[in-house]
């Protein structure tokens, strides 16, 4: 390697570049390479033009290749807004590494604007002298009135501050399918290829993945799948050939554990969890769900495992995919329902009915921008107290989260381990950055992953007597070390019993309203939920050297940003300590003595600080709250300046500990 | 004793793994399955809490003495119910339940049948459980066409809440909460089902035993789903509800007794009968003003719904010319069998290997 060591997350290239290495390319033009250690590249156009499919492949690619990435797809929720305009643009983007890279980057350093209302939208985050590669063809007046640009930025010398190349991409896909037969209207739409087939050459990304994609995907339409092959290749060829691309860029393998892996999105990861727990436990997979945004792709990809006998079912509503997933796991089925923060709103009631059955149930929030309908497509974690406390009663269930995408397949193996051994509900708070951001994945074993089995052990034998020595079956009677009631299922003979939503009698569940027992009940479910603690791990921190005096503590999906940020205090002579909380409720055992260690603690969330409620009101912390809701995941940057001024305000500055 | 065709799966279609493990361990233990059962059989040891003279004990002592002809064990049946006097259903009958909440009984039911096609699976419920917070659940467990079998105990009023008007009562229904009278119109539950293309459809009175169990013979026996409308006197809020249809002086008359195969003829002396309108609908005739052949012959299997739609709309909100028995009984595939069979087929194309699942798609080797 002849980059930068890992330092910093996010550096522009030019950081980790070495000198030009003269190549000549064909046709006698003299091209260099230049090795950089990351760059970051944001590709943004109309809804309508392929932005993400184009982000989608590049990424394919680039993992294919062995560098390390992290992405972040950023659309509208309009399927298509009116063409050309600002509300319709959609952006991709993504980070990419000779080393371990925790966000998709705080700023793009090369950014690719199809339109004019790409280049609006997304200029003002191209840092000054990085390189804009732009659709010329599109810069027509027409387009550049609905964005409001008075003159052609590519001609007023607006663009001065950064290395502009405007490119006809449009004109070339139509050259390099004038033969194609397609109309104009039609070949056009490759122009996305045309533009992949040039970043490819830019990057020295293998071109092979692309095009045995474009030709699975168009099967049935070959002469769409040629036009798209030729417009990825003349695009190719066009970075090769061209005068105005002088330099390509190699960014070697990342150094990665041995073994295979595969690029992962959060929600296929977490679809393949369910399926995994399903295959661990013997159970027989069973999803009931509303289609709802970013959450759906859970429910298209589950539908595809039938094999592995999942049965998804399209409710008519979310109360309906929730009651069917709870009629499911009553017959000893894995209850599973996804959704977002709206359809959790709407699932409450039943999520207590599952409480007070003490069934097991896993809900999945992936959780977007609200409060009500919100953003449907940005990403917050501002669902954490709705999944804590949003139901009548006392309700408790346990909560989880997952950090990245490919976490997102323990989260959901962990979610159902907890939900079928302890009999309760679990929610498990993904978000839309986890569920559609990627990551290279390395695939377990799958022999090696946890033997859910034991966690079901139904019941088949009465488990105690009557007055009279006539042996029954109590359901409500339960395992004292985990406190979980014993689950017969229907079918068993002999234990035929009813439950409910009405408060049940301690041992025999049947209806009670006794204040004594209500009370006692309420304390026992609590309990349950509280004794969780003793199956999970103690609180992970790490902090290299051991004597951090701040420590930054989060959930969920933020771990990538605030690691990076802990990396850039780190690299400036500073300690800190990352604690990254895969079970919110309940906490690790040990977590509030590990926080009244610190002088400081920090809590960065995607809401209005959430957890530091849940950490003061238990631990009497002073957590700092550090909180942002733009619908976007934290900037490492930002985050490593607050870290940073907690930590000078409490120690001396080191001598040179300036952030990088 | 001769049991009938459910229409379930034959052999043990029991999900495998542990739950037929603990299926088979629980039958073993006990010998073999006890089908032969006893209406005493059905009951469990909790005291009724139902309102003395509810219609509701009466329809309770029906479905236990009828259930054992169906030859199901105890274990192999469950009642799903939602909220409401007829929701506490469940608690009274020695089989598996969930007394659930209000109005998500068809949802929570469909989950169950869906996943284990080897049981029976009942929904009881009422008009506002069902009709009001549950209608939208209903509708599309009847357009699924799930093997369900839902009682609707229609008492046209909220009892559990003491005293409001429900979705099927009357206009200018005066109630607490309508004390100048209820202005909404209300729903016909049998109409509203065969909207839905419900594929079983029946009616039945709490107090006639014979009525009742013919009717719940014939939805136990449909494949799919079956929503049998019983009509159920509350005697506290409501009484008399039905005394039109009930009274012997007056029942005969405004009742219309549906039996397949048979002219719809009616009323004392069979002086009433039902015959085509100029409309494509139905109109209440003089028997002896009409030929013989013009009364419509009652046919429960037609695949088009508008027929038994229009025998449901003879009636009106005051109970005249209510038609009583089955309306429709039609075969189509059910959802959980077809639900089976794409599993089935899922799995003969693919073995369920989580190993290659997991390692789909493009995939690379990093080496130490």
């Amino acid at each position: 390697m002849t980059g930068s060591t890992p330092t910093t997350d996010a550096a522009s290239p030019a950081d980790g570049s070495t000198a030009p290495v003269a190549t000549s390319a064909p046709g006698g033009l003299v091209k260099s390479v230049v090795e950089l250690d990351r760059v970051v590249i944001r590709l943004a156009g109309d809804s309508g033009d392929g932005m993400q499919l184009t982000g989608n492949r590049f990424t394919s690619e680039t993992a294919s290749f062995g560098n390390d990435l992290k992405t972040l797809p950023n659309f509208p929720a309009e399927i298509r807004a009116p063409t050309g305009t600002l509300p319709g643009v959609s952006s991709f983007q993504l980070q990419f590494a000779d080393h371990d890279v925790m966000t998709p980057g705080d700023a793009p350093d090369v950014l690719v604007a199809m339109n004019p209302a790409a280049l609006k939208a997304n200029l003002a985050e191209l840092p000054g002298g990085g390189l804009l590669i732009i659709d010329s063809d599109e810069f027509t007046p027409r387009n550049l009135a609905k964005v409001g640009y008075a003159t052609n930025p590519l001609e007023d010398g607006s663009l001065e501050g950064w290395q502009t190349v405007p490119v006809p991409l449009t004109a070339m896909t139509l050259d390099a399918l004038a033969d194609s037969g397609l109309g104009k209207k039609e070949a056009e739409r490759s122009k996305n290829m045309f533009t992949l087939g040039l970043l490819s050459w830019m990057y020295h990304r293998p071109t092979e993945g692309t095009i045995r994609f474009l030709e699975r995907q168009f099967r049935r339409k070959p002469e769409i799948a040629a036009a798209n092959i030729a417009a990825f290749r003349a695009g190719y060829n066009y970075g090769e050939t061209t005068e105005a691309f002088a330099v390509s860029y190699e960014i070697k393998p990342a150094p990665m554990a041995p073994g295979r892996y595969r690029n992962i999105s959060g929600n296929q990861a977490l679809a393949l969890g369910l399926v995994a727990a399903g295959q661990r436990s013997g159970l027989p997979l069973f999803l009931g769900a509303y289609p709802i945004t970013p959450a759906s792709d859970i429910l298209h990809e589950l539908s595809k495992h039938k094999a592995f006998g999942v049965r998804t079912f399209q409710a008519e509503d979310e109360i309906a995919g929730i009651g069917a997933a709870l009629g499911a796991s009553f017959g000893g089925a894995l209850g599973v329902t996804t959704t977002s923060g709206p359809g959790v709103a709407l699932k409450a009631e039943t999520i207590g009915l599952a409480v007070m059955t003490e069934l097991p149930l896993v809900i999945v929030d992936v959780q977007r921008g609200g409060p009500s309908t919100g953003l449907p497509t940005k990403t917050e974690q501002s669902d954490l107290l709705q999944a804590m406390f949003g139901r009548n009663g006392e309700a408790p269930l346990p909560v989880i989260a997952p950090r990245s995408p490919g976490d997102c397949f323990d989260a959901a193996v962990e979610a159902a381990r907890i939900a079928l051994t302890y009999r309760t509900p679990v929610m498990l708070l993904s978000d839309g950055y986890l569920a559609n951001g990627a990551e290279p994945w390395q695939i377990p074993d799958a022999d090696s992953l946890p033997d859910l089995t034991q966690a079901v052990a139904f019941a088949t034998e009465p488990n105690g007597e009557t007055a009279d020595g006539t042996p029954e079956f109590l359901p409500y009677l339960r395992d004292p070390e985990t406190l979980a009631r014993a689950w017969a299922i229907p079918g068993t003979a002999g234990l035929q019993h009813r439950i409910g939503g009405l408060e049940k009698a301690d041992r025999t569940g049947n209806i009670s309203y006794d204040p004594a027992n209500h009370d006692f009940m309420t304390r026992t479910r609590q309990a349950k939920v509280d004794g969780i603690a003793a199956s999970i791990p103690l609180t992970d921190v790490e902090d290299p050297d051991g004597d951090a005096r701040v420590a930054v503590i989060g959930w969920g999906s933020t771990y990538g940003p605030i690691g990076a940020a802990c990396r850039r205090i780190r690299n400036s002579g500073r300690k800190v300590a990352q604690i990254h909380l895969r079970h919110i409720n309940p906490f690790p055992a040990d977590l509030g003595e590990v926080l009244a260690r610190y002088d400081r603690v920090i809590c960065p969330e995607m809401n209005l600080g959430q957890l530091a409620l849940l950490l003061r009101a238990k631990f009497l912390v002073d957590v700092q709250s550090h909180t942002q809701v733009r619908g976007l995941p934290f900037r490492a940057a930002e985050l490593a300046a607050v870290i940073q001024d907690a930590i000078d305000s409490t120690t001396a500055a080191p001598a040179n500990g300036v952030l990088q | 004793m001769t049991t009938i065709d459910l229409g379930m799966p034959a052999g043990s279609s029991t999900p495998p793994g542990p739950i037929a493990d603990a299926v088979t361990a629980s039958v073993q233990s006990h010998g073999e399955k006890r089908t032969e059962l006893k209406a005493k059989d059905l009951k469990t040891d909790q005291e009724v809490r139902w309102c003395p003279g509810c219609g509701d004990y009466v329809i309770l002592n029906a479905v236990q003495s009828f259930l054992p002809s169906l030859g199901i064990a105890r274990e192999d049946m469950v009642i799903v119910s939602g909220i409401g006097c007829s929701s506490r259903f469940p608690y009274y009958m020695n089989t598996y339940g969930m007394h659930s909440i209000h109005g998500r009984a068809p949802a929570i039911a469909t989950g169950l049948a869906a996943s284990r096609p080897d049981l029976s699976v009942w929904v009881v419920t009422g008009d506002g459980d069902s009709l009001s917070i549950g209608g939208n659940h209903l509708i599309h467990a009847l357009r699924r066409n799930v093997n369900l079998k839902i009682l609707l105990f229609n008492n046209r009023i909220y009892g559990l809440t003491k005293g409001q008007y429900s979705p099927t009562s009357e206009v200018g229904k005066v109630t607490k909460s309508t004390p100048m009278g209820s202005l909404d119109h209300p729903f016909n539950p049998v109409s509203l089902a065969l909207g839905a293309d419900a594929t079983f459809v029946g009616r039945a009175m709490d107090s006639d035993r014979k009525g009742l169990t013919d009717v719940l013979r014939q939805a136990a026996e449909h494949q799919g789903t079956a929503l049998v409308e019983i009509y159920q006197n509350c005697n506290i809020f409501n009484d008399g509800a039905f005394d039109l249809l009930k009274d012997p002086a007056t029942g005969a008359q405004w009742s219309i007794p549906l039996v397949h195969g048979k002219p719809l003829v009616f009323g004392p002396d069979g002086a009433s009968c039902v015959v085509r309108d100029d409309f494509g609908g139905l109109r209440i005739a003089e028997t002896n003003q009409v030929a013989a052949d013009d009364i419509v012959v009652h046919d429960a299997t037609r695949q088009d719904p508008s027929y038994a739609f229009a025998l449901s709309r003879l009636s009106s909100q005051d109970l005249r010319y209510t038609p009583m028995g089955v309306f429709r009984a039609v075969q189509k595939p059910t959802y959980d069998a077809m639900m089976t069979e794409q599993v089935d087929t899922a799995r003969a194309g693919q073995p369920a290997d989580l190993g290659a699942l997991l390692a789909g798609g493009d995939t690379w080797e990093v080496s130490a």
